[in-house]
C-alpha cells in the first residue's frame, strides 16, 4: 500500500507543478500587461503596482519571473484582493468552507440517492426505473446547473413561498445557537437540492452499470445457491462490489462539483466561492479569480490523490498490482 | 441504405434530435439574412408576461424574448460547431501523431492532455476569458482548449488499435511513407468513435459558453441565451419568463446534441444491433 501511495503522489506533484505553470503562462500569454492580472483593474494604492512589479520581477528574464513566480506561490502569496483589503490565500480559503458546506451533503445525497436508484433498477433491467435512471442521466448532463436553480428559486420560494431564495442566514433575523444553524439548514435547502439532482444523474448512471456488473458475477450465484434473499444479496454482496466505481466517479469529479456548486452559488447570492468568483468579476479583481482557479486546481490534485488512494483501500486488486510488499 | 443512415434511423431519440439541430440551424440562417428585424430593438412595453403580443413575454428593456431566443440561436450553434471542429481538429492531429509515433511525443501530449483534465476547466476559461476579453473568437479557443484532449485521448487508442492490424503494414509494402500511411490509412479507419465524440463537444461548447455567458463574460452587444439568463437573475421575483425561456433553449439544444452524439456513436458502432 505504501508503495501505492507513494507512486499516486509522485504523480500528483508534477500536475501541480504544471498547473502553477499553466497559471504562470496565462498571466503572461493574455493580451496586456502581466502586472493587470496579479493587481486587477480594482483601484490600488499609489505605489503598490511597482512593489508587486519589483515583487514578481516582471522587468527580469521570463526564467527568472516564473521562479519568483513559483517562490512566491510557496509563501503562500497569491496576491491582495483590494475590493476585499485581505490577502487572496486567506480570502479563498475562507470562503470555500461554505462552498464545501453545499457541496458535501450535495454529493452525499447523491451518493445515497443514486445507488439506491441502481439497487432497485437492478432486478428488472429496462423496467421503469431502469429507464428512469436512462433518463436522468442524459437530462443531468445537459441540463445548465445554474438554470436548475433559477426554476427551483422560481417554483419553491416565489410562486410557493416555502423556502428562501437567497443568502445563507435570514438578513432581518440576528440568531445565535441552535436556531442560527436552523436557518442556514432552511437557506441550504435549494442549492443543495439543485447540485444534488445535477449529480444523482451521473452517479446512478455509474451505479446502475456496476450494480448490473457485480450481479453477473459467481460471488452472486453463490450467494443466491446458498438460498439468501434478493434483499440480503443486493445489500450484502453486491452493493460493497458496486461501491467502489461510484467512489471514484465522486472523486474524479471533483472539479466538476465544484464548478456546479460555484454556478449554484451566483443564482443564490451564497457566501462562497462562486460568489466571491462572479463579484471579482464584476469588480475585475483577477488576482482573486487566478487563487480562485489556483485553489480549486489543486484541491481537485488532492481530490483525485484521495480518491486513488480510497479506491486502493476499498480493492485488494489495486494494491498487489504494486507488488507483494505494498 | 448504406447502413450507418439505416442504424441511424432506427435510433428514434438521436433521430428526433437530429430534427431538431436541422430546425435550429434554419432558425440561425433565417434570422442571420432576415432585415429588418432587430433583437435589441427596446420598447415601452418592459417585463410584460407572455401574451399574445409577446409570445414568450419581454425582458427589462421591453426587448421580445422570443425574437432574442431565435437569435440567440446563431451564437450557440456558431460557438458550440466552431468549437467543438477546432477541438477535434486539434485533438485529432496530436491524439493521431501520439498514437502513430510513440515515444516522447506521445509521453509529452498524454501529460498535457490529463494536466488540462484535471484542473476545473470552467474555471480556467472564465479565467481565461476575463483576463482576455468577452470577444466570441476569445471563448472559441478557449473552448477549442480545454475539449481538445477528450478528442486526443480517444484518437490515440484507436490509431494504437488500428496501426496494428494488418492492412497497415500491407499499405507499407508498398512504400508508402510513414505520415502518409497515418493520414491515409489510419486516421479514417480510427475515426468512427472521434465524430461520436465530436458532437459531444458542441454540447458541452454550448454549455461552456452559456455557463459564461451567464456569469456576465460575453459582449452585451451580441445576443444570447447566457446573457439573457444574466439579465433573468435579477428579475427572477418580477419575470419567471426571463429566466425559464433562454434556459429552456440552451436545457433543449445541449440535449438534442447530446442524443445526436449518442446516435452518431452506436450507429457508428458495427456492434450495435439495429431494431
Amino acid at each position: 500500500m505504501r508503495r501505492y501511495v507513494l507512486a499516486r503522489l509522485a504523480w500528483a506533484g508534477p500536475i501541480v507543478l504544471a498547473i502553477v505553470i499553466v497559471t504562470f503562462l496565462i498571466i503572461h500569454v493574455v493580451p496586456g500587461d502581466p502586472i493587470q492580472a496579479l493587481v486587477g483593474d480594482f483601484p490600488t494604492p499609489p505605489g503598490y503596482a511597482e512593489q508587486v512589479r519589483k515583487d514578481f520581477g516582471l522587468d527580469q528574464p521570463l526564467a527568472t519571473q516564473l521562479w519568483l513566480y513559483l517562490s512566491n506561490l510557496a509563501q503562500g502569496n497569491l496576491g491582495f484582493s483590494f475590493s476585499n483589503r485581505q490577502p487572496v490565500l486567506g480570502l479563498v480559503l475562507d470562503r470555500a468552507k461554505y462552498t464545501l458546506l453545499l457541496m458535501i451533503p450535495a454529493l452525499t445525497f447523491a451518493a445515497i440517492l443514486g445507488i439506491t436508484m441502481a439497487l432497485a433498477a437492478a432486478p428488472r433491467a429496462g423496467g421503469l426505473i431502469d429507464s428512469g435512471i436512462t433518463a436522468l442521466s442524459v437530462t443531468g448532463f445537459s441540463i445548465p446547473i445554474f438554470w436548475l436553480g433559477q426554476i427551483l428559486v422560481i417554483a419553491f420560494a416565489i410562486q410557493l413561498p416555502w423556502l428562501p431564495a437567497q443568502g445563507m442566514v435570514s438578513a432581518r433575523l440576528s440568531l445565535e445557537g441552535w436556531p442560527w444553524m436552523r436557518d442556514v439548514l432552511w437557506h441550504m435547502v435549494l442549492p443543495v437540492f439543485s447540485i444534488t439532482i445535477f449529480y444523482v444523474a451521473m452517479v446512478a448512471r455509474v451505479a446502475r452499470a456496476s450494480v448490473l456488473e457485480a450481479l453477473s458475477q459467481d460471488f452472486v450465484l453463490t450467494a443466491r445457491a446458498k438460498g439468501l434473499s434478493q434483499r440480503t444479496v443486493l445489500w450484502q454482496h453486491v452493493l460493497p462490489n458496486a461501491m467502489i466505481p461510484v467512489v471514484t466517479v465522486i472523486g474524479y469529479n471533483f472539479g466538476h462539483s465544484l464548478t456546479g456548486a460555484i454556478l449554484v452559488e451566483t443564482v443564490f447570492a451564497w457566501p462562497g466561492l462562486g460568489n466571491l468568483f462572479i463579484t471579482s468579476i464584476g469588480n475585475r479583481d483577477y488576482p482573486v479569480l487566478v487563487g480562485i482557479f489556483l485553489v480549486s486546481a489543486i484541491a481537485v490534485v488532492i481530490a483525485n490523490l484521495i480518491t486513488d488512494i480510497l479506491y486502493a483501500a476499498l480493492d485488494p486488486r489495486v494494491r498487489s498490482s504494486y507488488g507483494k510488499n505494498a | 441504405m448504406p447502413r450507418f443512415l439505416q442504424r441511424f434511423l432506427a435510433y428514434r431519440a438521436g433521430l428526433a434530435a437530429g430534427a431538431y439541430v436541422a430546425l435550429l440551424a434554419l432558425v440561425a440562417l433565417v434570422t442571420l439574412v432576415l432585415p429588418g428585424v432587430d433583437p435589441h430593438q427596446i420598447t415601452d412595453h418592459a417585463m410584460v408576461a407572455p401574451s399574445a403580443a409577446h409570445l414568450l413575454g419581454t425582458d427589462e428593456l421591453g426587448r421580445d424574448m422570443l425574437t432574442g431566443i431565435l437569435y440567440g440561436t446563431q451564437v450557440s450553434l456558431a460557438v458550440g460547431v466552431s468549437a467543438a471542429l477546432g477541438a477535434t481538429l486539434l485533438g485529432v492531429l496530436l491524439g493521431a501523431a501520439s498514437g502513430f509515433y510513440g515515444g516522447w511525443l506521445d509521453l509529452a501530449v498524454m501529460r498535457i492532455a490529463e494536466m488540462f483534465q484535471v484542473v476545473p476547466s470552467f474555471i480556467l476559461a472564465a479565467v481565461i476569458v476575463a483576463l482576455s476579453g468577452t470577444g466570441l473568437t476569445q471563448v472559441v479557443l478557449v473552448i477549442m482548449l480545454l475539449a481538445w484532449p477528450q478528442i486526443a485521448r480517444i484518437t490515440r487508442g484507436e490509431v494504437l488499435r488500428v496501426k496494428q492490424l494488418e492492412f497497415v503494414d500491407a499499405v507499407r509494402c508498398l512504400g508508402k511513407r510513414e505520415w502518409e500511411i497515418l493520414a491515409a490509412e489510419v486516421v479514417p479507419n480510427a475515426m468512427a468513435p472521434v465524430l461520436a465524440a465530436g458532437t459531444l463537444v458542441v454540447a458541452q461548447a454550448i454549455l461552456l459558453e452559456a455557463s459564461l455567458s451567464f456569469l456576465g463574460l460575453s459582449s452585451a452587444d451580441i445576443v444570447s441565451w447566457g446573457r439573457m439568463l444574466n439579465a433573468g437573475q435579477r428579475f427572477l421575483f418580477n419575470a419567471w419568463w426571463m429566466s425559464v425561456f433562454p434556459g429552456l433553449a440552451i436545457f433543449l439544444t445541449v440535449l438534442a446534441f447530446n442524443l445526436l452524439g449518442d446516435a452518431v456513436g452506436s450507429a457508428l458502432n458495427p456492434r450495435t444491433v439495429t431494431r
